[in-house]
């Protein structure tokens, strides 16, 4: 590292800047924790201030626990995050590895075509697909949300795996298919270890979206037996009355999940992220 | 066992044409290294050999057989790469043995096979290393050990000194020489480093442009080069060119080696002023600009005392000038 990327002023500068903006984002996650362990009151009274032996309460915890159903809830999001992220890893790295791989007829379309996705939300198809889904007769099953979420995921997966992929050495390929490796064999053991960090990069930016999505839960599989954690919570929120305390607590414990997966994946996402700056 | 027959082969991508029509013979046991500028389609041609391109149209025969759709594993080849392309995730060990065990050999040979080829490489201590664990050298001596261990019947190497530093290179590139004494095997070596080509070849073949310029023995090629474009490739550093009219000559373009020049402080038949003069202490490089022929680059044995500013006069060994016409081909 250069001496003037490491001065003091510079480094606190730096600092400051994050720190600020770490500040900034995890506010109202905060916010939502500390709440969810205060009284209905204290919410409402100083919503900023952290619980005080007084406010203390776990009743949100409590009624959330108490629902039976929760585990359920959370049964269905991991079951759905987990094939979702599975599916869009495997076929997105595999149409990667084709694209980037094969001269073939139409290759610069296919990848067009394919990163199209990113451009349009695929909310917009959302009546199509409850039709398709009604039709095939997948409503309120976890394979419709599995099946429109790898959907969802594989443009962008495509398009940044079909980038790492280019970097992989053709004689490492080649030397595998003079050893007689099948492509499916260079594909997974010489391929893919290869581009693991953009793999992880991926991993994070699929899932993230889908195990917060409310919309195509509640359109194609609202029953009770298929709730998200998502849907689930919105049970606390009434017409008329909303338990606050319910809520936040079902939200505390939403983030849970994602943040052992992140953990799992940050690792290699830094790396992914970074490198094609630091070579 | 291991000739080559290449027949007419092309290779276009799309509307561009690599390989305009390539014939050549590599007998068993040769040393043929294709030498030519970036871009000649040398590296194309090698990977045709190899399988891992399909040739646009010709015949591609291996010991009589026409392989043309015969997988690059069941050719009966092994290639060495410029960028060692070692499987990271395995050991040195695995690496060599991969091959084999893909063959379905049985393991007692794939280690008597392993055993013999790292000894005579010196890998032994690095057998159980990965890839990540060595330096450059050894990747590529590891590299080496692989084809070695497939026994083929035909090994390919593709520039496998380019990412190697000098020192490194001198030293591969002897024990390339000495493995192919050794084992007698037919050798196909693709380099844009001439030097390399006239040390390990036992025939060069020049190529440019996707067409095939000459082909024959390293001191041929020197000594007796086709045309212009060899005659330029070929030794280093590069002949001269002059104008062929400007020596009252038939020829369009009459051509000298440096090292056929002889100076003197005198008298000679180009008098000029010295623009350079590159001392390596072996031999030294002067850049004349003369009257008669124009900038001409003059190599010099051993040490000579000049220095820019100072007029000489050269004169070229008339048994070894070439004459070449105006479409470049050599005159008898």
């Amino acid at each position: 590292m250069s001496k003037a990327a490491s001065s003091l002023p510079r480094t606190i500068g730096a600092h400051a800047v994050l720190l600020a903006y770490t500040a900034i984002a995890l506010f109202p996650v905060i916010v939502i924790v500390i709440n969810s362990f205060k009284s209905r009151n204290a919410i409402f009274r100083s919503p900023l201030s952290p619980p005080t032996a007084e406010t203390f309460d776990l009743i949100g915890y409590k009624t959330v626990m108490a629902q039976g159903d929760f585990f359920l809830y959370f049964q269905n999001s991991l079951i759905v995050t987990v094939m979702s992220l599975f599916l869009v890893l495997l076929f997105g790295a595999m149409a990667a590895f084709a694209l980037s791989e094969y001269r073939f007829k139409g290759n610069t379309m296919m990848g067009l075509y394919l990163a199209l996705g990113i451009m349009i939300p695929i909310r917009l198809g959302t009546v199509a697909i409850l039709q398709l889904m009604v039709a095939s007769g997948l409503v309120n099953t976890l394979t419709a949300l599995v099946l429109v979420y790898t959907a969802q995921g594989l443009p962008l997966a495509i398009f940044i795996l079909s980038e790492f992929m280019k970097q992989v050495s053709d004689d490492l390929k080649n030397a595998g298919r003079i050893d007689g490796l099948s492509e499916y064999r260079i594909f997974f053991r010489l391929v893919l270890p290869l581009v693991r960090p953009a793999m992880a990069t991926v991993a994070v930016f699929t899932m993230i979206p889908i195990w917060n999505d409310l919309w195509f839960p509640l359109i194609l599989a609202p029953s009770e037996a298929t709730k998200t954690v998502t849907l689930g919570a919105q049970v606390f929120i009434g017409q008329f009355v909303t338990n606050w305390n319910a809520v936040l607590a079902a939200l505390s414990l939403a983030i849970l999940p994602v943040l052992i997966l992140y953990f799992i994946f940050s690792r290699q996402l830094i790396r992914g992220i970074t490198s094609g700056a630091v070579k | 066992m291991g000739s080559l027959q290449i027949e007419n082969v092309k290779k276009s991508f799309g509307p561009v044409d690599v390989l305009k029509g390539i014939d050549l013979d590599v007998k068993d046991g040769e040393f043929v290294v294709f030498v030519g500028p970036s871009g000649c389609g040398k590296s194309t041609l090698l990977r045709i050999i190899a399988g891992l391109e399909d040739a646009t149209s010709g015949n591609l025969m291996i010991d009589g057989q026409r392989v043309n759709a015969v997988p690059p594993a069941k050719r009966g080849i092994a290639m060495v790469f410029q960028t060692y392309a070692l499987y990271p995730h395995l050991t040195v060990r695995d690496n060599m043995g991969l091959g084999l065990k893909q063959a379905g050999a049985p393991a007692a040979e794939i280690d008597k096979r392993i055993a013999a080829s790292s000894a005579m490489l010196s890998l032994e201590p690095y057998l159980k290393r990965r890839p990540a664990e060595l330096s450059g050298g050894q990747r590529q001596r590891v590299a080496i050990g692989r084809a070695l261990v497939r026994e083929p019947k035909l090994f390919l190497f593709d520039e496998p000194l380019s990412n190697l530093d000098a020192a490194l290179r001198v030293n591969t590139r002897l024990e390339i020489a000495q493995l192919h004494n050794r084992l007698k095997s037919t050798m196909i070596y693709v380099t844009h480093d001439q030097v390399e080509a006239m040390t390990l070849a036992d025939r060069i073949v020049v190529l440019n442009a996707g067409r095939v310029e000459q082909v024959g023995a390293p001191m041929e090629l020197y000594n007796r080069p086709a045309n212009l474009f060899v005659a330029g490739f070929i030794g280093s550093p590069k002949m001269n060119f002059i104008d062929g009219a400007r020596l009252g000559q038939t020829a369009k373009t009459v051509g000298v080696r440096p090292e056929h020049i002889s100076v003197s402080q005198t008298a000679g038949d180009w008098k000029g002023t010295v623009v350079h003069a590159e001392h390596l202490g072996a031999d030294t490089n002067v850049f004349l600009e003369t009257e008669k022929a124009g900038l001409v680059t003059i190599r010099l044995f051993g040490e000579y005392k000049t220095g820019p500013g100072e007029t000489l006069f050269a004169t070229p060994d008339p048994a070894r000038t070439y004459r070449f016409d105006a479409a470049g081909k050599a005159m008898a």
